[in-house]
């Protein structure tokens, strides 16, 4: 194997852009999960969904995927809201959270999966912007446009939440109510309805992770089953809850999974992502930074 | 009704189904009834886990998988009868059964549902990349068209319908036996608030562990007949996320807390799914049991047999 | 007499949050200690660390002469440690029969091989159950009970298991005084009959009169430990908690 230097170099820098975008689609399950405790394992069909919608956006009206995401926002939030409300209604006000809540999110993943598959059928899709096909030439460095956008806008994204989280009363709101229910009650804070925002945002972030998505690859109904490992795998492996790791566990997992897919072929990418998850979750669940 | 007597009964129902199929003697009906007799162990040995432990595993696939698999390596590498096969694919998903679940049960259910995730698609992956049983290209499995028992020649269709429903039989004699027994009764403890069971005194770690080592292993032992049933086996047949979402649907809409619900489901279902594959999509068809399952979640936690149990409890009050 | 308890130095932190701070405690055999505090000063969480449900992060916990370090919850109990838990966790899809049945199966079983047939674990289930005034709900389930007689039923599946020391964690909230009154015989029998009570309460009265030592608890610290008369005396004492 002939290892050069420019093709390391390159590798790691594709891998760095990769973790910015991963940082984008783990946002929302930092909340679900690491704050909220609800394992959403539908969060990848949400950002499939946003990803089909930039796409419709984009062929139909022209208008920029990413530009059309942020849009679409507000839709995602409302639908996460729609979900937390059956969710808490049937399960978690119950205490039945763990069998069915499970059970209702993998169904929910599945109908997406499937209803997608009879609208679009099982066609790649792939959209068309100005930054889709220029790179940048930094010395080594060869920084295609398609990845190294998205992973600003995700970096981006996620710096918003952050300070979300940290400086405005709500955003302190979720990140009490992971720790301490009662508490929260106690400040006059109705910790359902914090729950219930939170979740709604955790959606949101969807529709802009699907718009990065289909800027980055084509996409097929069936992607976002490759998501749910990554996904968990970062959160987990940044410590639940804890923003500053989970992008420490997405940079981590992108160059690992860049370098693996360089130097022994794309069809072992997947396993590096949720290999990294089982030894993870077998010998340090508690992750880098975490709780 | 005593474990004897239960054997008996389902002995006689095995043999009575053998025979009315013998006599009918069509092909299709032993593929349609096969697929039907797999989902039954399949959601049989899921619920062992998940319906009497409370532990969901994402990962049925994978087990169901690691059977088929080891058939096809056996085949290229030393061929054996498949009831042998059947128990080389038993101790094969055992003891991965057991290895991730002592890597993993010690966290909450979450993780451990999310853990299996993973381990399907590493497993998938692994097998992807490893030529000898075929890869990403498949592997061919050649069989003759009739097979030998004693003085009888079958079609080898019906020899392995014959095969999977008798593990059908013992799937369901074991979910029962252990359903009645200290062993069932302390799967429920987990189920229901597993700090309490180990303040209890009850060894939950050893339970989980005998749990998805049982349902690993009955998950395999259904994968093994599978390569000889479709002659050409590949990767994405033999991990069809399909597996993955009927052991799950099945015992949940079936009912969870007994061994009467993955058989109402997995017949209900299996036998749907076989109509409406021939007449509708089967991506409509899998919309469908997707749709139930969340239904179902929602509205009648405990499955068709909780309201048939629930009907009859209100009945007996007035 | 060496201590049936031995608490030595133990701490527990929530990310942040120092939840127990170097907490040493010792119970005698045959004691019944009382512990008292404010809510959330670490009452529980202590509980739970000598039990084994939550693993402290340093110190240990010796019982009956033994380390119980790295031992899981349900190997303490098969060593003679039984709690209820403040909150209830009935065991919500069985019986309140079926729910002693469980540590008689699971712990005493365990430790004495299968002594009983089917027919003694019955009456057994009913002795326990009358003993809490609960035996007429014995076929029922949990959630047919109210919040009393869940903590009542609590109290009978920690004594089921057949304890040397008992840990009562507000078994008596909400219950009417002659209630409180009954429980507490009940406990001081379990007591007569040698088992060691460490007792959690907020019901000052039921406290005083049980308690032969009684220690207090505040913010994750030990600020009192000693003769009941004493310990309600000490001004700390007086001001962190029952000045309130």
């Amino acid at each position: 194997m002939d290892i050069s230097a420019d093709l390391v170099i390159n590798a790691i820098a594709a891998g760095l852009l990769l973790g910015g975008f991963y940082a984008a689609v783990t946002a929302g399950v930092s909340i679900s999960f690491g704050m909220l405790d609800i394992v959403n394992i539908a969060h990848p069909a949400f950002i499939i969904l946003g990803s089909y919608i930039a796409y419709i956006a984009s062929v139909t009206f022209g208008v920029d995927p990413i530009i059309m995401s942020v849009l679409a926002m507000p839709l995602f939030y409302l639908l996460g809201v729609a979900v937390y409300q059956v969710y808490y209604v049937s399960f978690e006000r119950r205490g039945q959270e763990s069998l069915r809540g499970l059970a209702f999110f993998f169904g929910l993943l599945f109908v997406t999966e499937v209803t997608l598959i009879l609208v679009f059928g099982v066609d790649y899709r792939y959209v068309e912007a100005i930054y889709i096909g220029p790179s940048i030439h930094i010395g080594l460095l060869d920084l295609p446009l398609r990845m190294l956008v998205p992973c600003l806008v995700s970096l981006a994204m996620f710096g918003t939440l952050e300070l979300f989280v940290t400086r405005t009363f709500l955003g302190r709101a979720i990140k009490a109510v992971s720790q301490d229910q009662l508490a929260l009650q106690l400040m006059a804070a109705d910790p359902i309805r914090i729950k219930r925002i939170a979740f709604g945002i955790s959606i949101a972030t969807a529709s802009v992770a699907g718009a990065l998505l289909i800027v980055i690859q084509p996409v097929e109904p069936s992607v976002g089953r490759e998501y749910i490992g990554r996904v968990f795998a970062i959160c987990v492996l940044g410590g639940l809850g804890s923003m500053p790791g989970t992008l420490i566990a997405a940079f981590l997992l992108g160059v690992v999974e860049s370098i693996t897919a360089t130097f022994y072929g794309p069809s072992w990418a997947p396993a590096v992502a949720f290999g990294f998850l089982l030894l993870t979750l077998a010998f340090r669940p508690s992750g880098i930074l975490g709780r | 009704m005593s474990a004897t007597k239960f054997s008996l009964i389902l002995i006689v129902i095995g043999a009575a189904l053998l025979l009315i199929a013998h006599e009918i003697n069509v092909d299709y009906l032993f593929f349609a009834s096969y697929t039907i007799l797999q989902f039954v162990v399949l959601a049989t040995a899921w619920n062992i886990l998940g319906g009497y432990c409370g532990y969901v595993n994402f990962g049925s696939a994978a087990f169901f998988a690691l059977g088929a698999y080891s058939s096809v390596f056996m085949y290229k590498f030393f061929p054996v009868p498949i009831p042998v096969l059947m128990l080389i694919g038993a101790v094969v998903s055992g003891i991965v059964g057991f290895g991730m679940g002592y890597l993993t049960l010690r966290l909450r259910g979450s993780f451990f549902a999310i853990a299996t995730l993973a381990l399907a698609v590493v497993l998938q992956t692994l097998i992807v990349n490893w030529d000898y049983v075929g890869g990403s290209r498949g592997a061919y499995i050649i069989h003759d068209e009739n097979i030998e028992i004693g003085s009888f020649s079958v079609h080898y269709i019906e020899y392995l319908f014959a095969l999977m429903l008798a593990l059908a039989l013992v799937a369901l004699f074991t979910a029962r036996t252990i359903e009645r027994s200290q062993l069932g009764f302390g799967f429920a403890t987990i189920r229901d608030d597993e700090l309490a069971a180990e303040a209890s005194g009850v060894p939950t770690l050893r339970l989980k562990l005998i749990a998805t080592t049982l349902s690993g292993a009955f998950m395999g032992m259904a994968g093994a007949p599978f390569p000889y049933y479709i002659g050409y086996l590949q990767p994405s047949s033999a991990f069809a996320l399909d597996y993955a979402v009927n052991s799950i649907a099945m015992p949940m809409i079936g009912g969870t807390t007994s061994w009467i619900g993955p058989l109402v489901g997995a017949v209900l279902l299996g036998s749907a799914q076989q109509y409406a594959t021939v007449t509708i999509s089967s991506a409509v068809n899998l919309l469908i049991v997707g749709l139930m399952l969340v239904a179902f979640v929602i509205i009648a936690p405990n499955g068709l047999v909780g309201l048939v149990q629930e009907r009859l409890r209100a009945r007996r009050k007035t | 007499m060496t201590a049936l308890l031995h608490v030595d130095n133990i701490s527990k932190r929530f990310g942040g949050f120092v939840a127990l701070d170097g907490i040493s405690l010792e119970v005698r055999p045959g004691e019944r200690l009382g512990l008292i505090g404010p809510n959330g000063s670490g009452k529980s969480t202590l509980v739970n660390c000598i039990c084994g449900t939550l693993q402290n992060e340093s110190g240990s916990v010796q019982f009956d002469g033994k380390p119980l370090d790295g031992l899981a919850a349900h190997q303490r109990t098969h060593r003679g440690l039984a709690r209820s838990f403040q909150l209830p966790r009935p065991f919500h899809s069985m019986s309140l029969a079926d729910n002693l049945r469980i540590p008689l199966l699971y712990t005493v079983h365990a430790r004495m091989g299968p002594l009983r047939s089917a027919g003694d674990l019955d009456s057994r289930c009913a002795e326990l159950l009358q003993m809490v005034g609960l035996a007429k709900k014995a076929k029922q389930l949990p959630r047919d009970l109210t919040q009393v007689e869940m903590r009542k039923l609590e109290l009978a599946r920690a004594m089921a298991a057949e304890p040397k020391l008992l840990i009562a964690d507000e078994s008596m909230a909400g219950l009417s005084h002659s209630e409180i009154e009954d429980i507490l015989a009940l406990l001081k029998q379990l007591n007569e009959r040698g088992i060691t009570i460490i007792l959690i309460e907020h019901i000052m009265s039921a406290v005083m009169s049980f308690s032969q030592r009684l220690a207090v608890l505040v913010s994750g610290k030990k600020i009192a430990d000693g003769k009941p008369e004493d310990v309600v005396r000490n001004p700390e004492v007086v001001r962190a908690y029952l000045g309130q």
